[in-house]
């Protein structure tokens, strides 16, 4: 069974900054989004270099934010959806930064912010930069078919988001100077690394249901590790399930005696409007990334939440497994933040 | 007036193959490559048990339009080159048929490719 490891000092957020592509900027969250852009190549010559600038966009807006200069970052933890993490990897040329690529696919955001809250925890690390990216046309590239190839696209039920999300998470907590001007401050008090669980879904198609079941065991777990309740909290995530795995993930945690309430949503429900030709909301590494550092952050700081569960959830497929049959490995990562 | 039934007739032949085709997006997994390759294939069947002629006597352009007709002319220019030349006909005809379409084809696709960008919608 899967530990739930308390983050005792550190982890304390100090800035959040998201950047996103014209179909997220005209969705219910609009508002929320730091920074949004209205053509697809961000004035760059393929969607990949596009991909890298949104979340250079990120990384730097994060930093500013914090009202903190490149060079006071220690460690970068970045990650997104395409071969060998390029975006992240990519975007942190030329810093001066510890760089540590990580992957989870889609839980990358929870993963990435779960590592750093334990690395600030340790002392050696004072300020880590947390950004993860996707974009809708690298991801078709990725997974699907190219763009360019102009071939019919399948009907599938998520979107990929473009966006990137960053966050500076700290050892120390922040005085007036260092941005947090509002009385409260979030720290990740607790993270939650989930297992492997694949519940032998082969259709690349219906993600929400691959991965449903590995967020409610990590969830699960995690309100057994520490002996709460859905109850106890103000807000709980989950990454990019959409409608269907929102569902499905009800019904399982109700199973196991834990009841999802109104407190329960999903980022990738939220972020488009029902009405449009997304049927079943947003995907992808981005998708929980932009909304935990607009949305949620906002809420945290302005004290409408106080103690909030974040849980990204991740299908480690690749184009190849999918065309070969397998089923869908998935993981979920969780942090628990108060403020 | 002619013409007008033929436009009609081409509309309502190609548009059913197209709509299997769109059925197949829907219903099935296969790729589009997958699909494609079906509809040459089915087009080379066609052609072969007779049917193609008939339907193409029915509406000219229907099948021939869309990638069946590609399918039926491999078929017939395979077939035509046995008669002539023997056995390598089998290899050497069909490709010679359909020589003219595949190269405008792929000179329209370099041209349309050097002048567009894909955008995601």
């Amino acid at each position: 069974m899967v530990k739930t490891t308390q983050i005792k000092k550190g982890g304390y957020i100090v800035s959040g900054y998201s950047a996103v592509g014209k179909k997220e900027h005209e969705g219910p969250l609009g508002k929320f989004f730091h920074k949004w852009f209205e053509d697809d190549y961000l004035g760059e010559k393929s969607h990949e270099a596009a991909e890298r600038k949104l979340l250079k966009t990120a990384f730097d807006g994060a930093v500013r934010a914090a009202k903190l200069k490149f060079g006071d970052i220690d460690a970068i933890l970045s990650g997104d959806l395409l071969n060998q993490i390029i975006s992240a990897s990519f975007a942190s040329r030329g810093a001066s930064s510890a760089f540590l690529g990580v992957y989870g696919a889609c839980s990358t955001m929870a993963l990435g912010l779960g590592l750093g809250a334990t690395m600030t925890q340790l002392g050696a690390f004072k300020r880590v930069l947390v950004g993860v990216s996707s974009h809708f046309a690298t991801a078709e590239r990725q997974y699907r078919l190219p763009l360019e190839q102009g071939s019919q696209r399948v009907p599938v039920a998520q979107w990929t988001i473009t966006g990137a999300g960053a966050t500076v998470v700290s050892s120390d907590k922040p005085t007036e100077e260092t941005g947090a001007k509002k009385s409260f401050c979030p720290r990740i008090v607790s993270a939650t690394f989930g297992r492997i669980v694949d519940p032998g879904i082969k259709d690349a198609n219906n993600m929400g249901g691959a991965m449903a079941p590995s967020a409610a065991d990590t969830l699960t777990q995690f309100f057994r590790n520490t002996k709460t309740a859905p109850k106890d909290f103000d807000a709980i995530f989950t990454g990019d399930l959409g409608r269907l795995g929102e569902e499905i993930m009800r019904d399982l945690c109700a199973r196991e005696g834990f009841t999802l309430g109104a407190e329960y949503s999903d980022c990738g429900w939220l972020v488009y409007d029902s009405g449009d030709a997304v049927q079943m909301g947003g995907s992808g590494a981005g998708c929980s990334a932009i909304v935990f550092n607009s949305y949620i952050l906002k809420k945290l700081r302005s004290g409408e939440f106080r103690r909030i569960l974040f849980i990204a959830t991740g299908a480690l497929l690749s184009a190849t497994t999918a065309l070969q049959g397998e089923s869908i490995p998935c993981v979920a990562h969780l942090v628990e933040i108060r403020s | 007036m002619e013409i007008f039934m033929d436009f009609l007739l081409a509309f309502a032949v190609g548009g059913f193959i197209c709509m299997l085709g769109q059925l197949l997006i829907l219903i099935t997994k296969w790729t589009s490559a997958r699909i494609l390759v079906s509809f040459v294939c089915l087009g080379a069947l066609l052609q072969v048990v007779g049917l193609f002629k008939i339907l193409k006597e029915f509406s000219p352009f229907g099948v021939s339009v869309p990638i069946t007709g590609f399918g039926a002319g491999l078929a017939e220019g395979a077939i035509k080159a046995v008669k002539e030349d023997g056995f390598f006909g089998i290899f050497s005809g069909g490709f010679t048929a359909v020589a003219a379409g595949l190269a405008v084809a792929i000179t329209s696709a370099f041209i349309v490719a050097l002048i567009f960008k894909s955008h995601s919608k």
